[in-house]
């Protein structure tokens, strides 16, 4: 069953779902919102790529394997852990970029609190696609 | 220090034992040798320091926080075996080569020698009380691998997983009592309950701990209700008899009785529990090992009745007592090992063990009949030899008794005179007579000098200190005696008392001892073929062991029915008792019903949940009973908002709506639902189920109500921004402050994503 | 309302309980999705419910106001509720595979280890 508004809907939404997701994550220090929140956010685009034009259209945009998502998120949470190790701090202890400020945004706070948010996000995101993908691979 | 690395460098070498071998080949034996000879040399180092009194410790911290340390304890006692063990060991090594030389496995067999060589010196050895237990049942599991090295034989699998079994139970026992021990004395160490400021016997535990104890020593030591395994132990070869079912291993029991005794001794029950079981196992020893006509089975069961006799010299606990159970200990692991291994060559180099057959070897094993012959002489307790000392020993000890002197030295006579038979059956009818060679398997030789070496020096060992007792024994033997005794204890030895009971006892023994030899063909040819037991401790065990398998059998059946549904009707009652019960500790059902305070939003949202609930469970539709999941979760979704938790609503709402993508995935390739289960078997259902959410229901209420654990949310709310520079605490909790938990948990779920890629991927490579 | 809660908490646990007893694979996993929005909500009572304010801290403020909601139990609830999708998804692939291998999904004829 193919459904051409399904489809140019899914193709719209994507960038706006993806962009909107990182702007969840980012927020998530402070506002509701977040690694998880954001990384399912970010899936659903994809999600909703794969209902419409399909798997490999959903694939072809995501261009890279989830499963290296899952394993680039895992790294990225661990090695923004290490840092504090390093400063003579436990593992996991935070470390943090002096403040600035930017337009939009405000003011920043950049640390390894925020990297290992993003580690969350990357392997929230590669486990519901890895998920959506081989159950729908195995689906075909 | 010297102990520590004894043992540590024995277990290395266990470990690159089959490389070794396959490099040093022939050599390995002499090889390994080297290294319970310098732990010989360092005991012996030790000896004018022991002996002056003092005693060696050593201390590594291992488990600081449980009390358990790597320390070791040397007195006079552990001196003596340590002796024993690195002395008999060395030879046993090099016996072990020429034994089972060419043998396929043979590195192998070496790497387990010297794991239990290193497991027994710390018995003998360890200061902690854990660390004792922890060698001590690394002493069961090396015998286990040493029974049953010919492990393609079914019979000696199955011996070997009976010596297991029986000292394992014991060590069981021994772990229990170890532990009841060490709290009841406050202290872990053998040193501290040495000292004398814990006195067991006025302690409430100490019935238990004696019997578990006791029951720890008498399964290793093979006293009589568990001395089936011993003669079974023979399965293993030679080396592993004279070593381990001789010399060593059996005597850790004695040693653990004999260590224990200035803590758990003197009170009636030690000494009548000593000396019954002592008495019964010596005297059944002796007597069954008339009737054997294995060579082999012979010493087994002589060293059955030795062990007997050791524990009851220890219930019996007077300072004689002691000097001559150390005395029949050393002169026992002296002799034994060296009948062992003479046994061990005769098989080997005739290919029998049958004493009927046996006779005459003499003519072509010159050396090892000597040694055989020197060995069975001490054994038979005649005089210059130690074994003679021993015998006297034994009946001084028993006639200075009074209340049991007449019972004690009745069967101690008894007994001396079957030992004294087997010993020359053992030691001597092999040899002399006539040689019929043509009723050897093979052709009989002298065996190589691998294997008689042993033999001859520790036999002539056996003569030289008989010779001069007071020399070579007396330094050794009385701080052995005093650790003991708990008290200092002199050991005059000599040969020559005087004319006195024990020496004409020693005399009838020698004489009777004669006669029964004399008589061993009529034994071996008319009694024992008479003599027929209505069932063997063998078959009693065996019909244990067949009744716990039928028992595991059936209550596996029982439990293990494979039915889901059996598994969780079990499950959910258990934890319904328990919960009840806790609830009822609790003060039973709660009062804190307020329905009336709830508002519309409230009301509506419980509605919505409850009904899709019921939809759930009533409908025969998938896609029905699937929206009415989702719409269970936004119910919950909407709670969690009533509730202050946009975040975890967020997720809740995401999540929902993917779980359902999911289902949808999956849901048609499975067939629709049709109602599998009867009337009567939902209706069940369902009032379980009920009964389950109701109790559940309690529970929340009660865990409402309940503040027992302040909480360190206020300390996150404090920290939040000050510290990690986040105004969501729920974020800064899950990133910063318990972001070790968040990162196991996103690897929890990466490991789900494989394992689904795997599933899915299995799957499909197999269908295609 | 925490005893509105306490029900709907109960009636979770009965409705999936209920589900994990049937004998359809299907049902069973929608059973254990039950049961983990039960335990979900579970935790998150646990400590009676006080607030209907987010533990966000205000703006003007360094520190978590007095009278928001315990931040603690909402942070358990999240990871949970993601692992539970965890757990919900791989029940989901292993139930395709089941059937899909077996040729049942009647759970009862499901008993050998081996298939």
């Amino acid at each position: 069953m193919k459904s051409t508004i399904l489809d140019v809907t899914a193709r719209l939404l994507l960038p706006w779902l993806f962009f909107t997701s990182l702007f969840i994550l980012y927020r998530g220090h402070n506002l509701p919102g977040g690694g998880f929140i954001g990384g399912l956010v970010g899936a659903s685009g994809f999600i909703l790529l794969v209902m419409g034009p399909g798997l490999e259209a959903a694939k072809r945009a995501l261009r890279v394997d989830p499963f290296s998502l899952i394993g680039v998120g895992l790294l990225l949470a661990v090695l923004s852990g290490i840092g504090g190790v390093f400063m003579g701090n436990a593992f996991m202890a935070g470390l943090w970029l002096p403040t600035f400020s930017l337009p939009l945004l405000g003011t920043v706070h950049l640390g390894t609190p925020l990297i290992f948010d993003i580690g969350v996000y990357l392997v929230v995101m590669g486990f519901t696609l890895a998920m959506i993908f081989s159950l729908s691979e195995a689906d075909s | 220090m010297g102990v520590f690395i004894t043992i540590l460098g024995l277990l290395v070498f266990a470990f690159f034992a089959p490389w070794i071998h396959r490099i040093a080949k022939s050599y390995t034996g002499w090889l390994f040798a080297l290294i319970p000879a310098s732990g010989f040399a360092y005991f012996i180092s030790l000896l004018p320091a022991i002996n002056a009194g003092g005693v060696v410790q050593y201390s590594i911290e291992w488990f600081p926080a449980l009390d358990t340390s790597l320390s070791f304890y040397i007195d006079g006692l552990s001196l003596l075996m340590g002796l024993l063990i690195t002395g008999i060991g060395s030879f046993i090594l090099i016996f072990a080569q020429g034994y089972l030389h060419k043998h396929m496995l043979q590195g192998r067999f070496f790497s387990y020698l010297l794991v239990f060589m290193a497991a027994m010196l710390g018995v003998v050895t360890s200061d902690n009380l854990i660390l004792l237990f922890v060698f001590w049942e690394l002493t069961s599991i090396s015998s286990y691998m040493l029974i049953g090295y010919y492990h393609g034989n079914e019979d000696a699998r199955r011996k070997a997983l009976q010596a297991l079994l029986v000292t394992g139970l014991g060590g069981v026992a021994l772990l229990a009592g170890v532990i009841m021990l060490g709290l009841a004395s406050e202290s872990w160490t053998v040193s501290a309950l040495l000292n004398g400021s814990f006195s067991a016997a006025e302690h409430a535990w100490y019935p238990y701990i004696l019997v578990l104890v006791l029951l720890g020593a008498f399964t290793k030591s093979a006293q009589f209700p568990f001395h089936f395994w011993l003669p079974n132990a023979m399965a293993g070869p030679a080396p592993v008899s004279a070593y381990l079912h001789s010399a060593t291993m059996v005597k850790a029991g004695v040693f653990l009785l004999a260590r224990l005794n200035p803590a758990l001794g003197d009170t009636m029950s030690w000494t009548m529990a000593l000396c019954g079981f002592g008495m019964v196992t010596m005297l059944w020893g002796a007597i069954n090992g008339l009737l054997q006509t294995d060579l082999k089975s012979i010493l087994a069961y002589t060293t059955l009745s030795v062990l007997g006799m050791l524990t009851m010299l220890l219930g019996i606990g007077t300072d004689y007592a002691m000097k001559s159970a150390l005395i029949f200990l050393l002169g026992h692991a002296l002799y034994k090992a060296t009948l062992f291994m003479t046994a061990g060559s005769v098989d080997h180099e005739s290919g029998t063990r049958d004493v009927k057959i046996l006779g005459g070897l003499r003519a072509v094993m010159p050396i090892t009949a000597f040694a055989a012959g020197l060995a069975a002489l001490s054994k038979s307790g005649f005089p210059p030899f130690f074994g003679f000392l021993g015998k006297e020993y034994v009946y001084k000890a028993g006639s200075y008794l009074d209340q049991f002197a007449p019972i004690i030295l009745i069967a101690a006579v008894l007994t001396n005179i079957i030992l004294m038979s087997l010993a020359l059956k053992a030691g001597v009818h092999p040899y002399w007579g006539k040689l019929n060679k043509e009723n050897y398997p093979k052709s009989p030789h002298e065996a190589p000098l691998s294997m008689y070496l042993g033999p001859v020096v520790l036999a002539v060992t056996g003569l030289l200190i008989g010779m001069f007792p007071g020399q070579l024994v007396t330094p050794l033997l009385s701080p052995a005696a005093s650790a003991v005794a708990g008290h200092p204890v002199d050991i005059g030895i000599s040969l020559w008392h005087g004319f006195n009971l024990p020496l004409l006892l020693s005399i009838l023994t020698l004489a009777g001892g004669l006669t029964l030899f004399a008589l061993r063909r009529r034994i071996w040819y008319e009694w024992s073929q008479r003599i027929k037991p209505p069932f063997t401790f063998d078959d009693l065990y065996m019909a244990c062991f067949n009744g716990f398998v039928a028992v595991a059998k059936w209550q596996t059946r029982l439990l293990q029915s494979g039915y889901l549904r059996r598994y969780l009707l079990i499950t959910f009652t258990a934890s319904l008792v328990l919960i009840s019960y806790k609830l009822s500790l609790f003060g039973g059902i709660p009062d804190n019903f307020d329905l009336w305070s709830a508002n519309f939003i409230e009301w509506a949202t419980a509605i919505i949940i409850i009904s899709s609930l019921i939809v759930i469970v009533k409908t025969q539709s998938r896609m029905t009973a699937l929206l009415a999941m989702g719409v269970t979760g936004f119910g919950v979704a909407i709670v969690f908002i009533l509730y202050g938790a946009p975040d975890v609503a967020i997720t809740q709402i995401l999540v929902e709506t993917l779980t359902l993508v999911l289902f949808m995935l999956v849901i048609y390739r499975l067939p629709a639902f049709r109602k599998l289960s009867g009337v009567k078997t939902r209706i069940f259902d369902g009032i379980f189920s009920v009964s389950v959410g109701l109790i559940i229901t309690l529970l929340v209420l009660k865990a409402q109500n309940l503040d027992i654990a302040p909480t360190i949310s206020g300390q996150f709310g404090e920290w939040s921004y000050l510290e990690a520079k986040g105004r969501n605490v729920v974020n800064v909790i899950l990133v910063d402050f318990r972001a070790l938990d968040t990162l196991g948990e996103i690897v929890v779920v990466g490991i789900a994503a494989l394992g689904i890629f795997a599933l899915v991927l299995k799957g499909k490579g197999e269908n295609s | 309302m925490s005893t509105l809660i306490a029900i709907i908490i109960g009636a979770l646990v009965a409705a999936g309980v209920y589900c994990l007893l049937r004998r359809s694979l299907m049902k069973l996993v929608i059973g254990i999705a039950l049961l983990g929005q039960a335990v979900n909500l579970l935790v998150f009572s646990a400590n009676g419910l006080k607030s209907a304010n987010p533990p966000l801290i205000e703006a003007s403020a360094k520190t978590l106001a007095e009278g928001t909601a315990d931040p603690l139990p909402q942070a358990l609830v999240l990871t949970a509720i993601v692992i539970g999708f965890g757990l919900i998804s791989f029940s989901l692939a292993l139930m395709g595979v089941t059937y899909q291998k077996t040729g049942h999904d009647d759970i009862d004829a499901l008993t050998n280890t081996d298939t």
